[in-house]
């Protein structure tokens, strides 16, 4: 496949995401109440998770199942801040930042030297060592009943609570991100990246410092999910440890995949299943979690690139009828 | 703390670590065959011991004819489970395998739960209830099934795998692909076998700790997570590593439990665990040089 000018690929993603971002804005308009706006919210979320994650897993070609922890880290560190010691949850954000980075650069240095399973292992392990501290350091996060009372966000005195305003608050520190992960990505730091995932002796011989550029992503993904949890916990006032146990991370590494490993779009139809999916589940009987199973394997049988693949493949049969 | 009941901390570590070392050779076959992380491990465990329960409950089966019935049954579950859904792949890759054994987990679970119910089941001992003095340590009999049984699993497989045609030609397999197929190996059929075998261990092992810890639907998830743990801890795809790494970490388990904490026990287990794998990253009993970048 001949690539074109990759300036001209690079603008019409920064135009996708931009259509795709004021379409966005609309959605509260559509949404008929504060539940569906509340799906809203957290699609938001589950996409800066995604996102985060498919740029470690998909793009760097690292896997990891700490995803959750990071996530978990950030919702803890202000949460406890704000509500146990009334610190202001702006200065609870710059401490979950700072903690997920310190946290990711001392357990992704040794980690990811290793690789495959290994860094799974590795990552797998911090997740659990996590959970425990968020269970039983009782007095400070409230344990296995969770985190309660913490504040919502409120900012120049608007209280930033669980509706318009927090759906655009959203919109706001997720678009940034998800800005942010184009433009890595069409930077040399993003070349690094794919020539790293498709051969590290190849990158390694072309100048590229493969354990600072992986060390780098593998923190950058980290602040997100800790941003992404900051998000989570003052918008639902309260934390509890099974949302960042390691089954939260291995769901996580499911919807990427199911998304589409590796592609930009990927993770923004992960995360419609993410929403819609656990709000389905709850309320499912044994015998459609059943049927969820066994959508799971034929989905992941027959579109091994997930749906956003799937999504191409379609329009690839359309667009043949066009010429080629 | 005085030395019988040190005694009894690693007795007890010992009975866990033996389950853990069991579910941890299951990983360790389908491992090796298809380099995938078999997510499906732990329910194949649940399966064991709740499909035992129900036959002993229903049927009054004598817990030792058990063995043979359970491990057939969830054998015949790992067949179709490999048949229907891991078969059928045009290009497999681990980590679409690995991503498949996930569903393949959520649907068997739901599935057992749909037929046997959400409430904890359990069997009795498998002989007598009167507890058993061993080297000063007191344990309940079933114990001593546990280790007896995971030391005839383990030589079992020791020997299927070294001496037997389809053993062999399942390593041959797992070695070189290509050039196993070239002798004439069915590859695709090799993997099938892994499954087979893979799921009727993991039956055993919940089958004989059911006893000891009752069982439920919801128990595959930790102990497929353990047992990938300790698969990990001594060299994934190593046989004699499955032992060692299951053995480990129970003791790591019981001791810090008894010794530090038992409410941080998984921390310090899995602190531990880190710490040798950063040190060996190929497992106690794997090569250091080969998944180092």
């Amino acid at each position: 496949m001949a690539e074109p000018d990759p300036s001209r690929g690079a603008r019409r993603s920064y135009a996708a995401l931009g259509a795709v971002w004021a379409l966005l804005l609309l959605f509260p308009l559509a949404a008929p109440n504060n539940f569906v706006l509340n799906l809203g919210i957290s699609w938001f979320i589950s996409l800066a998770l995604a996102g985060s994650l498919n740029l470690l897993m998909g793009y760097a070609g690292q896997i990891s199942l700490s995803h959750a922890a990071f996530y978990g880290l950030g919702a803890y560190a202000s949460g406890v801040l704000s509500a146990k010691f009334g610190v202001s949850p702006w200065l609870g954000l710059c401490a979950a930042i700072a903690l997920t980075a310190a946290a990711a650069f001392l357990i992704g240095w040794p980690s990811l030297k290793l690789r495959g399973h290994y860094l799974a292992m590795a990552t797998l392990g911090f997740n659990v060592i996590m959970s425990v501290m968020f269970v039983e350091l009782r007095g400070l996060t409230g344990g296995p009943n969770g985190l309660v009372g913490v504040p919502s966000l409120s900012l120049f005195g608007w209280e930033i609570g669980a509706d318009i305003r927090f759906y655009l608050f959203a919109w706001v520190v997720v678009g940034l991100m998800m800005l942010l992960i184009l433009n890595l990505l069409h930077s040399r730091m993003g070349r690094a990246l794919r020539a790293l995932s498709t051969s590290e002796l190849a990158a390694k011989a072309n100048g590229i410092d493969v354990h600072a550029v992986k060390l780098g992503v593998f923190v950058l993904s980290a602040v997100m999910a800790g941003i992404a949890g900051f998000l989570y916990v003052h918008l639902n006032n309260f934390a509890s440890p099974e949302n960042f146990d390691f089954v939260a991370s291995v769901m996580l590494l499911v919807v990427v995949a199911l998304g589409g490993t590796g592609t930009y779009w990927g993770p923004f139809l992960g995360a419609l299943l993410h929403v819609v999916l656990p709000e389905a589940l709850r309320a499912f009987s044994d015998f459609e979690i059943l049927v969820y199973g066994i959508s799971l394997v034929l989905v992941l049988l027959f579109f091994p690139a997930g749906l956003s693949g799937a999504v191409a493949r379609l329009g690839r049969l359309v667009g043949r009828g066009g010429g080629r | 703390m005085d030395g019988s009941q040190l005694l009894q901390l690693v007795a007890s570590g010992l009975v866990t670590g033996s389950i853990y070392a069991l579910v941890a050779l299951g990983f360790t076959v389908i491992f090796k065959s298809t380099d995938a992380i078999n997510f499906a491990q732990g329910e194949w465990v649940m399966a064991g011991g709740m499909i035992g329960a129900f036959l002993h409950a229903s049927f009054g089966l004598a817990p030792l004819l058990l063995l043979p019935v359970c491990a057939a049954a969830v054998a015949l579950i790992g067949l179709v489970s490999e048949r229907l859904a891991i078969h059928p792949l045009k290009a497999p890759t681990p980590m679409l395998l690995t991503l498949i054994t996930i569903a393949v987990a959520i649907t068997t679970r739901a599935a057992i739960t749909l037929v046997l119910g959400k409430a904890p089941a359990g069997l009795p001992s498998f002989s007598g209830s009167e507890n058993v003095a061993v080297f000063g340590a007191t344990l309940p009999p079933q114990a001593l099934w546990v280790f007896g049984i995971t030391l005839l699993v383990m030589i079992g497989t020791h020997y299927f795998f070294q001496r037997s045609l389809l053993g062999r030609a399942m390593r041959a397999a797992a070695a070189d692909r290509e050039a196993a197929g070239l002798v004439g190996i069915n590859v695709s059929r090799m993997a099938m076998w892994s499954f087979v075998i893979a799921a009727a261990i993991g039956a055993v092992a919940g089958l004989i700790i059911t006893p000891l810890t009752l069982t439920s639907v919801n128990a595959g998830l930790m102990l497929g997570f353990k047992g990938f743990s300790a698969a990990m801890l001594g060299g994934l795809g190593n046989l004699h590593g499955a032992l060692l790494g299951g053995l480990v970490l129970g003791l790591l388990e019981s001791l810090s439990a008894g010794l530090l904490s038992s409410q941080f026990k998984d921390a310090v287990a899995f602190v531990v665990l880190l710490v040798v794998l950063f040190l060996r990253p190929a497992g106690l009993l794997g090569r250091a040089s080969t998944e180092r970048a």
